[in-house]
Order: structure tokens, then sequence, then C-alpha cells
């Protein structure tokens, strides 16, 4: 299933991931803001990719302000807006 | 007689400034500060070049200084603390000559012994007589303490006392005494009140530093030092402030009387004070109205000098008597060196102030510190720039467990016997990174911006241009 | 072992991460009122990644989900039933039927799981006058309920008076709630003590709580989690005293004896349990003396 609408999920505060997702152009296009993008950056679009997979997008524009969230909150964050950008939130 | 001048243009060249020399600014304003950049823009207009600025410290507040640097008035900076605004510039290599940082306590050593000569030095005071008697404590510019800037009356070549409280001779109660003053001069404001001092320094709200600073009092408890006698220094860190709270509550319960307060003090100190935690407090910088207060109506509540606060050397200063120092960190390594100059990504955001004064003086020094910011662990294999050195480093706490230096035995068994949850730091650096992924090392960038002096007066560390 | 309970509000990470760093024996993760309805998803995501990601080893994790009214508590529990919470907190529980209803999804959840019937204990939260009235009932409902928790300010606001600190107006909901789950077998934990910045309040709080026989106290802060702890372990005294009931116990089974007397007090069954029990919390908590008789 794939991403029908524009969603967001998240906040700016610290330690957490604001996620935006839109339809997409036939791929997968991330845009990503970090604090930690020199320490972490690699592995934060490593993570946004593979939940994606998980969820079976593979059309989206997604834009990503990180401000530090550990893995498993920057997948949660990733899940939320996928759900829902998908409509069944 | 009367020292007063007509105003700055006219107290900076009767000081006869000229190129290539330095001149010397005390920090007790703060992010409120107006005289470091009242005095360097009249010094420009003078088209004066190639000073060197040695600040006991810089804040945001001073960015004009990047315009005075770029414009070659300004060709050296000494400081011992600067803040993230200029420290990015900094970073980045406006500079051609590295920063000298030095400590709050070898700052006014190389002052007096005349490694680092200072040619004018400019001192704010919140209240002045016409002769150079001036104070801190009154004044609607009020700081409190003029701890930081008693070397430079001392040692400077000319003195030039700014005030924008001129009260009629002689000023009662002075800190600084006119026989170091040849200059005054009468401003419409030295600074902005609100950037001074803060009005309440409040307690942290934060889970993570209510359970650091809980330890953190645990860990002093269970150190064998808190008796009768006991003296005590922490910074003004949500952390270190709840800690202190957290301490004051043991020593009520237990009724210890403690001998003195020292360092920046904050109204936490002057409640510890008042309930009878505290013989003294010994306050070489107010950081909020409480401590303005008390410093100014309370006897035991004295002001001293960064010299006999935290100088090295043979003479004594107080941290030679400290028993123990509550300190940040935003990076340890597994050796317990500590850096607060940069953040992690290598970036100038601070200094040592007191940190490696008070470290080296404490019988226990400790960092409080969260196992991770921002998903960056505190731990690391090496710091980025070695503000105080792991050996005068003795003990960790974060959320996760607290972490000695090995070299304390007995301290880490104190500690265990108490049931505080001790852990290797080895193993607290993978326990944070088991949480947080391992960040990749960056690399540093070609040039030397900044020296780090350490307290010996030898070089210490250097920091890097930033790629 | 539940002296502490901390409520961490469900869509907050910085909360969520630390949570088993706080010193709470056991952490509420929130899913109910601290979650904004239009946050409902994020934070079940975000608590459910947090049981799934994070080490809570020696910090039980119990989720407070939506109540049954609502059309969240069964993605709530589809969500972290995998994850296994040491409980669940369901709030608003009025009735027997309510436990049921929530008992029969669990089961379901758990059979698709694979797990265990009741694998996953379920807390009924209890904070209307019906649910007090019914106290019993519901402890009883199930063998999944394992115990009852007290929830102090809405149950006030349904019996239309004022929450004061003092707490006379949940004085019969405390003891008529101790009395339902003792006679029904499960533990009881009481309802959190909300002015933040009264340290002393808190103590006379929990004190007054544990006087009346319930097992933990839940919080709202951090700052009150050593307290409750504190209050809520055996003091020594209690501990050298079961020492001395069960030694009493040995030396008597030892002298053949029937009756039992310790300090001129008869020992009967309850009071040896009660060691039991004082002895069993002491030794997980390192507390007391060590074996030296």
């Amino acid at each position: 299933m794939e991403i029908l609408k524009r969603a967001s999920a998240g906040t700016m505060e610290s330690s957490d991931a604001y996620v935006e997702i839109e339809p997409g152009n036939g791929s997968i296009d991330i845009t990503l803001e970090s604090v930690v993008l020199k320490q972490f950056g690699d592995d934060i679009c490593h993570t946004i990719q593979e939940v994606l997979a998980e969820q079976g997008v593979t059309s989206a524009n997604v834009r990503v302000i990180d401000r530090g969230a550990l893995e498993c909150v920057l997948r949660a964050r990733v899940e939320t807006a996928v759900t829902r950008g998908k409509g069944d939130a | 007689m009367s020292k007063l001048v007509n105003s700055v243009r006219e107290a900076v060249a009767l000081a006869g400034l000229k190129d290539g020399m330095t001149v010397s600014f005390h920090h007790h304003l703060r992010n409120g500060d107006f005289v470091l950049n009242m005095v360097m823009d009249e010094i420009a207009k003078q088209g004066i070049k190639d000073l060197t600025v040695n600040a006991s410290s810089l804040f945001d507040v001073h960015a004009p200084l990047l315009n005075h640097i770029q414009n070659k008035v300004v060709t050296g900076l000494a400081a011992d603390y600067i803040s993230a605004g200029l420290g990015r510039a900094i970073s980045q290599g406006i500079l051609d000559k590295p920063v000298q940082f030095r400590t709050h306590g070898g700052r006014p050593k190389d002052i007096a012994t005349g490694k680092t000569p200072i040619d004018v030095a400019f001192i704010a005071a919140p209240a002045a007589d016409a002769m150079g008697n001036c104070s801190g404590k009154y004044g609607k510019s009020a700081c409190g303490s003029l701890g930081y800037a008693y070397a430079d009356a001392m040692y400077a070549k000319k003195v030039v006392v700014i005030t924008d409280n001129l009260v009629a001779y002689p000023l009662q109660d002075w800190s600084i005494s006119e026989s170091y003053v040849d200059y005054v001069v009468q401003v419409e404001a030295i600074g902005d009140p609100k950037g001074i001092v803060s009005g309440t320094t409040q307690i942290t709200r934060d889970p993570v530093g209510l359970i650091m600073a809980s330890h953190a009092a645990k860990v002093i408890e269970a150190s064998g030092l808190l008796k009768d006698g006991f003296s005590f220094q922490t910074g003004a860190g949500g952390a270190s402030l709840a800690a202190a709270k957290f301490l004051k509550d043991i020593m009520l319960a237990k009724n210890i009387k403690g001998s003195f307060g020292l360092g920046g003090i904050t109204g936490y100190m002057v409640d510890m004070l008042q309930a009878g935690c505290f013989q003294s407090l010994l306050d070489v910088q107010c950081f909020d109205l409480k401590a303005v207060e008390s410093l100014r109506t309370d006897p035991r509540h004295q002001e001293i000098s960064a010299m006999h606060y935290a100088a090295p050397g043979e003479r004594s200063a107080v941290v030679d008597n400290l028993d123990v120092v509550i300190l940040g960190a935003t990076e340890i390594d597994t050796n317990f060196n500590v850096n607060v100059h940069t953040d992690s990504n290598g970036v100038i955001m601070g200094g040592s102030g007191g940190h490696s004064d008070t470290a080296a003086g404490a019988k226990l020094s400790m960092i409080i510190a969260p196992m991770f910011r921002a998903r960056l662990p505190i731990v690391t294999n090496q710091v980025t720039c070695i503000s105080t050195p792991g050996k005068d480093i003795d003990v960790l706490v974060t959320q996760g467990g607290i972490a000695v230096n090995p070299a304390k035995v007995e301290l880490r068994q104190r500690l265990l016997e108490a049931g505080l949850p001790v852990v290797d730091i080895h193993e607290l650096k993978e326990k944070t990174e088991r949480i947080t992924g391992v960040p990749r090392k960056l690399p540093h960038g070609e040039r030397v911006v900044a020296e780090v002096i350490g307290r010996n007066g030898d070089l210490q560390d250097q920091i890097y241009s930033i790629r | 072992m539940r002296r502490s309970m901390l409520f961490l509000p469900g869509n907050n990470p910085n909360m969520l991460i630390n949570g088993n760093c706080l010193g709470a024996d056991a952490v509420i993760f929130d899913l109910e009122d601290a979650v904004s309805p239009d946050e409902k998803d994020a934070a079940r995501i975000l608590v459910r990644n947090t049981m799934r990601y994070m080490d809570f080893r020696g910090c039980e994790i119990i989720v407070r989900i939506n109540s049954i009214d609502t059309p969240y508590w069964k993605k709530d529990i589809d969500a972290i039933l995998p994850y296994r919470p040491g409980l669940i907190l369901l709030p608003k529980t009025g009735s027997a039927a309510d436990v049921l209803e929530a008992d029969a999804y669990l089961s379901q959840v758990e059979e698709a799981l694979g797990l265990e019937k009741n694998t996953v204990g379920l807390m009924p939260l209890i904070e209307t006058a019906l649910g007090v009235e019914n106290a019993f009932l519901i402890a009883s409902a199930t063998k999944r309920v394992k115990a009852l928790f007290l929830g102090a300010e809405d149950l006030t606001a349904d019996l239309q008076c004022k929450r004061t600190k003092e707490g006379r107006e949940i004085e019969y909901a405390r003891t008529r709630l101790v009395m339902a789950a003792r006679a029904a077998g499960v533990e009881v934990y009481d309802t959190p003590f909300t002015d933040v910045n009264d340290d002393e309040g808190i103590v006379m709080d929990a004190a007054f709580a544990k006087s009346l026989g319930f097992s933990g106290k839940a919080s709202i802060s951090p700052r009150h989690v050593e307290v409750i702890n504190r209050v809520f372990s055996p003091t020594l005294a209690e501990i050298d005293y079961a020492y001395e009931v069960m030694e009493a116990i040995t030396r008597a089974k030892q002298q053949g004896k029937g009756a039992i007397a310790l300090h001129g007090k008869m020992i009967d069954a309850p009071i040896v349990m009660r060691a039991q029990r004082t002895i069993a919390m002491a030794e997980e908590l390192g507390l007391g003396r060590e074996e030296e008789v």
C-alpha cells in the first residue's frame, strides 16, 4: 500500500524526530536534517529506508528533522507518519 | 582630585593604548555586558590595530568582537571560557593566532607573574567613586563579586574603571581600591541587568537530572568526606543545583556543620549557608540575585579574588582545601579526561573556567553528566579536547551508573558498600552505545585554533579547526 | 515487588527511554490520559518500540491502555502484547463485566501469539464510585486480575468532592480497595500524591497508604520514587523480627512443640507468612542481616 496523502509525526523536542511524508514519484526521496548528522547520518538514513521497506512503501518523499532520537524512537516516528500517510491511522 | 575622565575615548587615549598591546576585561556582567563592546568599538574608531584581548570569559553578547577580528583590530584572544556564538567562528578559523585558554586560577597567576602582561585593563563596575574605589554589590547593574577583576586591577599597567553608578567619595565597602586605578569613566549603562544575573535559578524538573543529582548526593554521603568541616562547590547547572538541594537535606538530617561553600555562588548555596550547612561562602562570582543580596548583607558571605579562589603554585588557594566539587562535561573518556571546551562536533562552546582548578584541588571531584545527550554518548575512547586531565577526576555520575576512577580504590569500595550502582567506565560506555549506537569519529581540520594551557602553565591540548 | 510505580507519558521519547534509570520498581507507560486523541497512534507505536528495543531489566513495564469504551484499547493490546508487559492497567474499570470483556480479548490475542492464557496480568484501575463499590467483584472476576489500583483524581471528580492533600475524601475508597483486594488474594496499589514539591506530604501520604495495607504506591514524579521505595521497604527492625520469628519456628519444630511464643506473644500462621514475605523482600533488596545464625 502506498502513501496517499501528506502526513507528519513526531516533534522537534530533544531526543525526538519530526517526520513528514508525502506521495512520491516512483522512488524514495529522503531529506535529512540532524543534530548528529556527522556521527549518525548514514545510520539514520538506513533506519528510515528499513522502516519504509517494512511498511511496503516504495514511493514517497520523506523529510526528517532529527533532534537526536534513538533508533527506536526514529523508527516509531517514521512508522507513525507512514500509517498516517496511508490513511489507515 | 578626581580621576574622572569624560569618555571611554579619552580614557583610551590617556592610557596610551597603541598597536600590538593587550587589553583586558572581566566577565561578571556575563551575557548582559556592554563594556567590552563599548570599549572595543571606541578602540576600533581610533584606528588602533593588532590588539590582544585577554578576557576572563567571552559570551554571545560579545559577538561584535568578530568584526574587530576580521578588521585586524584584534589579532589575539585569551580567555577561560568562550560561549558557542563566538566559539563557532573561532573553530571555523577566524583568527590567525590560536586562542589561549587558561583556567580561572591560571589566568590571574600568569597576569601576576608577567607571563601575560596587560597594558590596559577596563573594569566594568556597578558602583564606583571618582577615585576608582569600586564594587559589584551596588547599583542597577549589580553583579555581586568582582573576583575575576582583581588581578587585572592589580597588575595592568593602566586601569580604567567604567561605571554607571558614580557615588560620592569614598565608596563604602569597596572591593577594588583606588590605589590600583588610573581613570574612571561614567557611562549611562554598563550592562543589561537581565543578562547579568538570573532572577532565580530553578531546580531541574528533568527526571534524568534529578536521578543523577540524587546519586551525586549519595556519593558525597558515602565518600566519608561529609562530616563537620565539610567544604563544597557546585555549578549552576540544573542537576548540580538539585544535587546541592539533596545534599542540604542530608546535611540537615544528620546535623552536619560544614565549613565553607565555594565558587560561583547561587541562591541554593545561600540557602545552605542560612540553614547552617556552612560557616561561610567564599564567592568569586554571583550567579543570581539571591547571591548578590547575600554578599551585600551577610558578613559570612565573602568575596574572593580569582587568585585566592584557584591560583596554582606554591602559595595556597581555597581550592586546595576543598573537599567536594561537582562539575559538568560534554565528553569524558575511559581515562577520565574531561572535555568542557568543545561540543562533540569539535566546536568551541565553553572552557575550563574553574573546572581544572577545582578538580585538581578537591579531595573528591565528581562529574555529573547524562549517559547520552541527543544520541551522543558522554563516554568516549578519547575526548576531543582534554580540558581537565583524568588524574584529577575521581568519579562520573550518570543516570545509568557511577564510574569510579580506578586509582580511587577506597572510594569505589565505599560506594559499593553504600549500595550505589558502581560500574566500570568501559562497561558504562558499552551500555550506552547499546542504546545509542556507536557514533562515527569525526576527522578534525588542519589548523590549531586554540591552545588549552593547563594549570601548570604547560600546553595541555590543542583544539583544531572544524571541517 | 512493586513498591513504586512511576507514570511516564506515552508520547514523550525522552521520558520513556530513560524510564529504567529513574529508580522505580515499575514504570507505567501511559497511553491514556497523558496522550491526546490525535497522538494515540504515535504513542502506541513509540511505547511498543521502547518495549521492543530498550533493555528494561530490573524495571517492570506496565502499560495503561485506553479504556474499553474507546476505539483505541484493542489496538493498544495488539501492539504491546507481543512484548509482554508485566501488567496491563485498565482504566475506568467499573464492574466485573468490564474485566471480563478485557480478559476475553487478551485471551484471544494471547492465543493468536501462541502465549499461554493469563501470561499478561491485568490491574483494574478503580477510579469511579461504581468501581469502588464493585471492588471485590472486580478483583475476583478472573484469575488474570493480579492487583487493584486506586485512581483518586478521577474518583473525587466522580464523587463531586475536592481532592485534598490530607485525603479524607478517599479514605473509604482506600480501605475498601485494600479489603477487596486482600479478600480476593491480589495486590493493591495506591494513587499518586500529586504535589511534586511537597517533600513532607509525600512521606506522610505514602506511610499512611502502607499502614492501610497497600503493597505500593504510584507516582507522577521521579522525585517521589525514592521516598515511596523507602516507605514500602521493610525496616531493619521488621527484618530482624521476621528472622526471629523464623528462628523461633525452627526451634519449636526441633523441640516438637506445637504452640510457639516470641517475646510473650503467640506466633500463628499469618505472622509466619508475613515474616516470610518480609524476608523475601529484604533478600530481594539486599537489606538486613547476613546469614550468621
